[in-house]
Formats: structure tokens, sequence, C-alpha cells
């Protein structure tokens, strides 16, 4: 790097979070919150930015300023969540969003050009600071992403956002952005126009990679801040022919109005209207463009406040909190790292969780019986890792290096070295206490015996045991590389070191954890259950599978209950529920277990097998009703009782049980908070988001208004609606809550 | 045999037969696309061992064995050696192999000689590397190869036709031979950039170490040093008798380039990397008893070499930081005791980079695992004659340069221990790498 002719007049600034250094005549503005693991705009933060800004805007021998962030892999992870939950009203929200917008302005207008030089995750209010510098560097690390993840906090880019971004990367690209909320990788950035330039990240040399990277960065951005200066760098690029012709498209209104429409289309399909963010997005957007910056801006910052104290986005951030909780190890360290994982069967679990775990460096032991049933589990790994090879997120030598810390056998050869097995074979408890005994022959003392099992309780495995302080639950979810959820089941016999390890082999898969305690089903099979057995019911009460998925789904649901259950398996379901029902009686009652089991003889066990409540036909993405269940279901056919059974009704019927049950998990302490019973609900079995989980919903709906409905089912079906006392409690007491 | 001087005891070892360079030469090396342009890698090979039996007048049965390194290789001749050795009038009854190991092959094909002797399988093996990078080896795409292969297996006329009609317009692209490391897909390039960039290096530094590579080289040519190189008779063309990539620039000049491999904020450009180059080498290596009983005057011993590889991505060119100390350690030596040190030159970053790497204690302790710096090699003992930077950098015949060139060194300028560092880093543009760094170090003692 060329230094400066002049010589470069020492000074400096110092805040806590934000200190800016000359070099030369450019102002090196550094950010670091030193009490965070990552950069937040808190209003500190704010603060001192505004303050050195000032400094940079006024001091006469500064041309032009650079942003960089010292704190490794993370630029500005975002807005602070804390100071808008702090908000007390809508106003006080919009009022910050106005601050947001004016400091943001001011950079727009800057006389001096700014640079940000990028490296790490740049999100939410981070990404709306930097589009409005003058210049974007960024490096190619891994952990350089760029997005706007607010409408996942229910929110929307509240600084700006909404209005820069379709400017600078056009309204189709900017929708996607805003109302995905997904992470932009540095690449893709640059060719999308959202940063001008890219930088290698370094290996080791004279300082630790990391701390070199972005020493890099900062030369390279200074360079670049005096080219500016110079005009030797140009701020506006030269347009394409495509995006000429875009922007030609885009300048009738008739285009611009057919792309709200679309995208106002299809996020009411998907969303179902039950999210007011990503309509509240495409509102800015619109203001901002069709009636120009003051409407647009004004439109943003209300929006923004009203949607901050929507049950919606409460319900999104509790979730966020959530997660971050789930993803801690409350059980501290273990006393040794799983460093061996031996996973027996390889059926669709089996490979799923061999699948997320070999690329973690545990080397993964994949044991079956069958050599067709082992070499379909590898080509599932294989396939895995190679798609990513062909998404480009990993190098084909990646992946092979990846899957040699794989071993696909058929025999225990190798488990003497095994710090860990899971078992996923099939769920009957004769075969899981013979498993449990041929292990147990083979391991070391050491070793951690952990049963994928969705609803055998953990003590009866256990009681084949001759070490039953080294057992416990792990249950994944289908497919176990998509399902962020880990239900982790532990005995009363379960050591403190056991589960410790458990949670984080977990969380080295990238799970989040819930830890709950042993019982039949669990917290989520049993959740779940008697959801389904009232699906079945209503299913018998005649109404259509399809017209059983709209209501679910019209809920909040991300997936219908017939498909769930096509998803599930109807042979596992079925299973479940005559487990259930029988250990927990009538209250798990409603549809006719037998309808199940006659889909299950007839062939029809859902998804796997081509049929179940609906027709697969492999490439058709359109589905039929299987036509052969009317039959069924004529056979078993319920009269519905009407004072029950308007759409409303049903879905209040459907959820009620659901909740009522996670409310009973957690009055008998399967559940330890309502934190895990709502990270549970929602990233297991899918429960409606915008809702936050069980108990989320329940606080904002009122446990009083939902007791009188149940009341109200409880009339004509009995026992299967009571109410819990738990729940009966916060209904008595509306200054109960679960979540304070 | 007990040996008259007490410091060659140090680094003789017991039972191991003293191993000697009796002869090293090489073609001129020219860049690639200039008069060698029409020739074969075999055709370059030839000549280097023709011009080896000249020099050495050797008798063509005496040799019991022949290895050849090379890079990219010619389908038609893939054990280059075997060819190259027929076509230069050896006995047909001499076994021949060819070695690859990215850019020290050739050093690999030397060390493979010293091991068949050291093994008492052989007296007298000749070494030598080529590479041709005037053409290689361009191949159709995969989905091309297939259909011609499943075409030599059709029996009807219809099964023909209808793998003649399945070939569309994308089967017809050709595949280039690999512009980057297979494991990381980085070209070399890039990588000397990052590493340059690691180390701090500036486009200055690199350009001055480049323009010091020229300067010497031509003052060594000038001077006639570089004895090695042979006249070749190339066919159909002139007689070649010199290097023709030596230009001694100037500083200016080369501040105009832009950046060759990342771009806009590069520092390694076309003036400070090495460029594509065509040539060939060869060395006659020898037990000592042999060479003293058939009355040859060796040119140095070779004592010792080790070979170690790191991280393909982030520590690929950074060989010579590591292997240095462990070759001095294994002689027990220390870097005082070399008189002479031949590094080759990929990129004057690299070279720069390793240079900062020796030289920092904190690189020391913290990859390498030792208490200090491993200490840097003074300049005015470094590769005086130029380098691969200017005199060129034919990938598979590199490393017998390197030696031969340690050996006249050593000669002219009297010292008694020369060390070559050779790294497995590319040439300017395509190359193909195994993966890991290589390095060779090898320890002359003047004879």
């Amino acid at each position: 790097m060329q230094e400066p002719l002049q010589q470069p007049r020492a000074f400096t600034k110092t805040g806590t979070h934000v200190n800016y250094e000359v070099k030369g005549d450019v102002a090196v503005v550094r950010i670091n919150d030193p009490n965070s693991k990552v950069n937040t705009l808190s209003i500190q933060m704010q603060k001192e930015l505004t303050d050195v800004m000032n400094e940079v805007w006024s001091n006469n021998a500064v041309q032009s300023a650079v942003l960089i962030s010292t704190k490794p892999g993370c630029f500005i992870a975002g807005a602070d969540i804390n100071m808008i939950e702090g908000c007390k009203t809508a106003e006080e929200v919009t009022q910050l969003s106005q601050e947001g917008q004016n400091i943001f302005e001011k950079i727009e207008k800057s006389p001096k050009p700014i640079v940000a030089a990028i490296n790490g995750s740049c999100l939410g209010a981070g990404l709306e600071f930097v589009i409005a510098c003058q210049y974007r560097i960024a490096t190619k690390s891994k952990k350089t992403v760029l997005g706007t993840p607010e409408v996942m906090l229910g929110l929307l880019p509240g600084a700006g956002g909404t209005q820069r971004l379709p400017k600078m990367v056009g309204l189709p690209s900017a929708f996607d952005m805003m109302l995905t909320g997904r992470n932009i990788r540095a690449d893709k950035a640059k060719k999308m126009g959202l940063v001008h330039q890219l930088v290698d990240t370094l290996g080791p040399g004279l300082k630790s990679p990391e701390e070199r990277t972005i020493e890099y960065l900062e030369e390279i951005a200074i360079e670049c801040a005096r080219g500016i200066v110079n005009k030797k760098i140009p701020l506006s690029k030269e347009k394409g022919m495509m995006q000429k012709l875009q922007d030609y498209i885009m300048s009738f209104e008739m285009v611009r109005n057919q792309i709200y429409k679309t995208v106002h289309g299809k996020v009411m399909k998907q969303s179902k209207g039950l999210y007011p963010a990503p309509l509240k997005i495409i509102e800015c957007v619109k203001a901002g463009i069709e009636q120009g910056p003051i409407p647009g801006y004004l439109a943003e910052s209300q929006n923004f406040g009203q949607l901050a104290k929507t049950t919606e986005s409460h319900a999104l951030i509790g979730l966020y909190h959530g997660q971050v909780t789930c993803k801690k190890n409350r059980f501290g360290a273990p006393q040794k790292e799983v460093k061996t994982l031996a996973i027996l069967g390889a059926g669709l679990m089996g490979a799923g969780i061999a699948q997320v775990t070999v690329d973690k460096g545990v080397h993964t032991i994949l044991k079956d019986t069958t050599v067709s049933g082992l070499a379909r589990g590898e080509q599932q790994v294989f396939k895995g890792f190679n798609d990513k090879t062909k998404k480009r997120n990993i190098t084909s030598f990646e992946r092979d290096s990846i899957l040699s810390n794989l071993t696909g056998q058929l025999d225990y050869s190798g488990f003497e070295k095994a710090d860990m097995v899971i078992e996923a074979v099939f769920e009957d408890i004769n075969i899981k206490h013979k498993v449990l005994k041929e292990i147990e022959a083979v391991i070391p003392p050491h070793c951690i015996f952990a049963s994928n099992t969705s609803a055998l309780p953990i003590k009866e495995i256990a009681a084949a045991s001759k070490r039953p302080d080294k057992v416990i639950g792990m249950h994944y979810f289908s497919p176990v590389d998509k399902m962020q959820l880990l239900e982790i089941i532990t005995t009363e016999q379960t050591s403190k070191d056991t589960t410790a390890s458990a949670v984080a082999v977990g969380l080295k898969q990238g799970k989040v954890i819930i830890v709950v305690g042993d019982g039949p089903g669990f917290y989520t099979t049993r959740c779940l259950a008697p959801m389904l057995a009232e699906a079945v019911r209503v299913l018998q009460e005649g109404v259509d599978p399809k017209k059983l998925d709209a209501l679910t789904t019209g809920f909040g649901f991300p997936v219908g209950a017939a498909t769930l259950a096509d998803e599930v398996g109807l042979d596992v379901a079925a299973h479940v529920a005559e487990d259930l029902g029988k250990a927990f009686g009538s209250r798990f009652g409603g549809g006719n277990v037998e309808v199940l089991k006659t889909m299950v003889d007839m062939g029809f066990k859902g998804r796997k097998s081509g049929k179940g409540c609906y027709v697969y036909q492999p490439g058709l993405k359109v589905r039929d009703v299987n036509p052969d269940i009317e039959e069924i279901l004529e056979k078993y056919k319920m009269t519905p009782n009407p004072a029950v059974s308007s759409d409303s009704d049903v879905q209040y019927r459907l959820v009620s049980r659901f909740v009522n049950e996670a409310v009973l998990c957690l009055q008998e302490g399967i559940l330890s908070s309502p934190v895990e019973g709502d990270i549970g609900a929602v990233f297991g079995l899918g429960f409606p988001p915008c809702l936050g989980g069980p108990f989320r919903f329940v606080d904002a709906f009122g446990a009083d208004k939902l007791v009188e409905k149940m009341r109200r089912y409880e009339e004509v079906y009995g026992n299967q609606f009571t109410p819990c006392q738990l729940l009966l409690d916060h209904a008595n007491d509306s200054s109960k809550k679960f979540h304070k | 045999m007990v040996m008259p001087w007490a410091l060659e005891m140090t680094l003789a070892r017991p039972n191991v037969k003293n191993i000697v360079l009796v002869e090293g030469v090489r073609t001129p090396f020219l860049l690639s696309g200039t008069t060698y342009s029409d020739l074969m890698p075999h055709d370059l090979a030839r000549a280097a061992l023709q011009g080896l039996l000249h020099r050495t007048a050797i008798p063509k049965d005496v040799v019991d064995y022949i290895i050849y390194g090379t890079v990219i290789q010619e389908v038609k001749t893939s054990n280059v050696a075997r060819e190259a050795a027929l076509g230069a009038g050896f006995s047909d009854k001499i076994p021949s192999h060819t070695v690859t190991m990215a850019c020290i092959s050739s050093n690999q094909a030397m060390t493979s000689a010293v091991g068949l002797i050291a093994a008492g399988q052989c007296d007298a093996v000749v070494a030598g590397g080529v590479e041709f990078m005037s053409d290689v080896p361009i191949r159709h795409s995969r989905k091309m190869r297939k259909t011609m292969l499943s075409l030599n297996k059709a029996k009807t006329l219809g099964q023909r036709l209808s793998l003649l009609g399945s070939i569309r317009l994308a089967h017809l692209s050709p595949e280039l031979p690999a512009v980057a490391e297979f494991s990381t897909s980085e070209t070399m390039g890039h990588s000397a950039d990052r590493l340059a960039a690691a180390f701090g290096v500036s486009r200055v530094e690199q350009d001055e170490f480049a323009l010091r590579s020229h300067s010497l080289a031509k003052k060594a040519q000038d001077a006639g040093l570089l004895q090695d190189v042979i006249s070749f008779k190339v066919p159909g063309r002139d007689i070649v008798s010199q290097d023709n990539g030596i230009r001694p620039s100037s500083m200016e000049q080369m501040a105009k380039l832009k950046p060759a491999f990342i771009k806009p904020h590069g520092t390694v450009t076309a003036a400070n990397s090495s460029f594509l180059t065509d040539g060939a080498s060869a060395v006659l290596i020898m037990s000592e008893e042999k060479a003293l009983a058939m009355g040859y005057k060796p040119k140095a011993y070779l004592r010792d070499f080790v070979y170690v590889s790191q991280d393909p991505k982030d520590q690929l060119l950074l060989g010579p930081t590591y292997g240095t100390p462990k070759v001095l350690e294994r002689a027990g030596l220390t870097m005082s005791d070399i008189d002479v040190f031949e590094f080759h030159e990929a990129f004057a970053g690299q070279i720069m980079a390793n240079l900062k790497a020796m030289d920092s204690d904190w690189f020391a302790q913290t990859y390498m695992g030792r208490k200090s710096k491993v200490g840097t090699p003074p300049m005015d003992k470094f590769n005086l004659w130029g380098g691969s930077l200017s005199l060129g950098h034919p990938f598979g015949a590199t490393g017998c340069r390197l030696v031969t060139t340690v050996a006249h060194r050593l000669q002219k300028e009297g010292g008694q221990y020369g060390l070559v560092a050779a790294c497995a880093a590319g040439g300017q543009v395509s190359d193909t790498h195994p993966g890991g760094v290589f390095w060779l170090i090898v320890l002359l003692k003047n004879k």
C-alpha cells in the first residue's frame, strides 16, 4: 500500500464503541462493541458514531472516510432488538426509525465520500448503514453476509432500507431480499451491485489470519477512498445492457403495478395474510417509488412503529430470543468430547443424522444390517454434500474430505472407539432392547447410548441397560438436515454429564435444542398426537383432506394436517396414536384409530409409499386426494355437530388440543420452561411462527378465552377438551403469563 | 573409506554411499510460443540428454537408469523419459520412468536417483525434467468423450447415427488443462497474491526483487556464467544457445503493469511472476566410487534432502520457511554455514513472503512450534545468477537447473555448502498440482 505523500497528522479520538484515526487525508472509523460478541446499532453506538462523523465532517484535513469493524466475523449484525423492545408505544418506535433515517441521510449526503469496508455479518440496520455510504468493499470470507432479516422478526428495514434498496439492486431483487430476509454472500452481493469490490481473505502471515485480513481490507479501503476523491474511481458504474433494459421496462407504471400485484399475491398466498410485515414492506417500497421520498420515508417509519407493536412481531422476536437460549448448553461442558459417533440404522433418519455430523470433524460410523440399506443411506449422505457442491457452497474436494470421515459398515468393528451411539432402528421395544444389549457388549464404558425414538419412553429402553446413567433420548425430526429441532429426553437416571454431552453433540450438528423429561411421546409427539386424532375425527366428519389442509395452513401452520400425516407416515401416526392412546386413555381419543390402521393395511403409508391422504406421483407437484380413502371414511363416518363445526371451530378444536397438551407438559414437568415449549412446537412441529408457540399463543389470545372455547367443545366431545389445571389457573388470573 | 578432511565426516552418513553430481546441463529456457513452438516435449528432453552425453562422454550403456520429471503430460508420450532416452541414442536396455510432482518434478527425479544409488540398485543414473507449454493437451468435454467412446462400441449404423444425433453444441466446448489447484480451485498467482498480502509485501518490494533477478541473470549471461546451457539446433529453425526471457526493465516500466490475478488492488503482475517457459534439463548422478573409477571429477556431493507439505490453501507457497530449518538440522548445520543459496522464484511476492516468514519470531512460534525465527539467507549469497523469474520456469525442468547452478556457483565462488529450495509453485497461468506443497533441499559440498 502506498503511503500518502504528506506527513500524516496523528489524530485519533477514542470512544468505547467507536474510534477514529486520520491516516493522511482519510479518516478511518473503527467500530467495536466491547460488551458483546457482535456489533449492534445500539443507542450508545449510534451516539458515538454521530459524534465521530460530525468530527470527520468538520475536520478540514480529512477528505474521505473508511468505516470498518475491528470485531472478527461481524460488521454490524443489526439494530439492538432490546432498544426496540424497550419502547412503550408505536410512536416511540417510529421516532427511533426517524432518527436512524436522519443519520443515514447525512451519511448519504456526505460531502466526503465514505467507504464501508465489510468483513463479517452486515445485516439489518448494518446493511441500511452501508447502502447509505458512497462505496462498499466486502471480504470474501464465508462469514461475510449481507441481508435484511427484519421480516423474520415481523419488522421491516426501518432506517431507509425500503427506500434505498430498490434503487440500488432493482425492484425484484430488493423485494426478494426484504421479503425473504435471506443472507447474501459477498460474491452474490457483488453480482447484484450491492457491493463494489471484493477482497480476499488472507492466510497465516505476520499476524493472525483474521486480524491481518481486517487490516488488509482497511488498507484497500483507504486506497479506494483516495481513489474516489482523486476521481480515479468512479462512483456511478456504467450500466450494462441488461440493467438498462430492466430500467426501461421498470419506467412504465403499468409494469411496476404488475410487479406490486404479483408480489402481493405471492405474499398473500404464502403467508395467508397472517404476517403483516411483508405487506407493509411492499407498501413502503411502493410509496417511495410512486409518491417520492418524503411519503416513502414517512411510510417506512410509521409502519415500522406499528409493526413493532404487533403480536406477530412480539411472537417472532420471542422465537428469536428462544432460539438463542436453545443454542446454549445449560448443562456445561461434557467431560469427554465426542470424537467418534456411531449410528445404527442407515434409514432416512440414521443417514440424516450422519449427514449433519460428518462435516463437523466427527468420525461417523453408519451401521446397517443389509448391504442395500447401507448403500441407500450412504448415497443419501453423499447426495446431501454433492448438492452443496452443485450449489457451490463447498468444493468437490471439500465434499470428498468431509466424506472421508464417514465409515459405512454392517458389523460392530470400531465401536470400541465410539464415544456415543445413536440408534435409529425400527420403533419396537424388543428390537431396541436387543440392539442395546449388543451395543453394550462392544462399546467402551464411557460411551453414551442415545435412542432416536419418537415415542417410546427412554426409561423402558434403559431398563435393558447395564448403565442406565449413560442412556438418553435424542429425537431428531425428518428431514434431519432441514429440521432445526433436536428434542433431548432425559430419565431420572440419566447423568448430567450424559445430558451435557448429548447437547454438545446437538449444538455441533447445528441444532436448536430442547431438553425434556421422559414420558410417552415426550413433549413434541405428545402434543402432535391429540391434534392428529382431532384431524382424523374432522376427516370422519366429512371434511375433505384438502379442506382440512386449508384450515390448518390458514391458521398459520406451514404444512396442513393431512399433508403432515402423510409426511410423518400414516403407519408411524397409527403406531403412535395407539401407543399414546394406551398410555393416556380417552383424552387421546377423537378420531378412530381404525381409520389410520385400515389405510396402512391398504398400503397407504403416506408420501413414502406413494399414497396416503393424497396420491403422490414423482415429478408432479399437484396432487389429488387419494380416491380410495373416501370408502374408508364413509365406513367410519361420524355426524358433525353444527354447533362446533364452523371453519373457525374446527381450527380451534385442532389447536386447543395441541396447546392444552403442551401446557399439561409444563404442568407435569416434562417441559422445564415455556420457552422450550414454544421452540419445540414451532421448530419441530411447525406450530404457527406468527403465534410464537403454544405458550405465547395462550398469553396473547387469553387463557380465559381459550378455556371458554374448550368448554364448548368439551360439552360435545367430552374430556378430550378438558382444560388442564395450569391452563385453568391462567384463565382465572389474567395477570398470570407464561412469558413476562 | 576414511575421508581426509574432518568436516566432511560430519556430513557423510555411516553405511550410506557418497553420491555425487557429475554434470548438469539444460537446453536454453525459452518463452512459450517462441523458437520451440513446433516441437514436442520429448524433443526437448532428447536435446538435454544428448547435451549431457556430449559433455560427459559417458558410454551409452554405462547408465543404469533414467528418470524424468514433467508436469503437463503429452498423452502420446506419457513415459517421456523412455521416448527421449531412445531418441538420444541411449541403450534400449536402460529402464526409464517418468515422475510428476508439480514444480519439483525433476527434484523428485533426482532424489529418486539418489535413492536408487543409496539402495545399491544403481551406480549411475541420469535424472532430468522437461516442460513444454507451447502446446498442451486440450481435451474434448467429458460429454463428448463419452459419446465418442460409445461410438466405438456401437454395432449398427442406427446406433451410430443416434449417438451422433445426440451431440449438442455444448459438447463441443473444449476442456483446457486445469488453471487452478484441484483441491481449492485457486490459481497459483491468486494464491501468491494473497500470500504477499498476508505478509504485507508491497508491490514495490516485489518489483524490486524481480528487477534484481533479471539484472543478475543478465550479468551472469553476459559473463558466460550459465555454463549449464547447451546449444540446441532446433529442427527447422536456428541454433538456440541462450535463454530468451531475461529482460531487465525499470521500476517505472514495471509499475505501469496492472495486477494479473487479483483486480484491481492485487500486487502480483506479469513482471514480478515467472513466465510460461519451454525447456529441459538433465544431470548425471553417480556413486562417488564409480565416478572416480571412471575418471570423472564430480562437481558436488548430494548430501541430504527433505520434503515437506502444508495446507494447500493458505500455506501453499510457504515451503521454504518450513523446509530450510529441517534440512539444516538433519545435517547439523546452521544458516551461517551455507555459502550459496538457490531458491526457486515462482513469484517475487512468494519469495519475499518467505523471507518475511523466516524473519518472524511470531510466525515461527505460532505455526512452526519453534522457539525463535528461522533466520533469512543473506542476499549477497542468494540467487546471484538470476532465478526462475528471469531465466524462466519450465515446471518439470527447474529442479535440475537449481542443483546444477549451486554446484557451479560453489566452484566459482569458492564456497563449501549450498542449499537448494524449490517449492511446488505453478507458473503464471497453467499448472496442475497434486495438492500440498513439497520442498526439496539438497546440500552440496564443494568438491
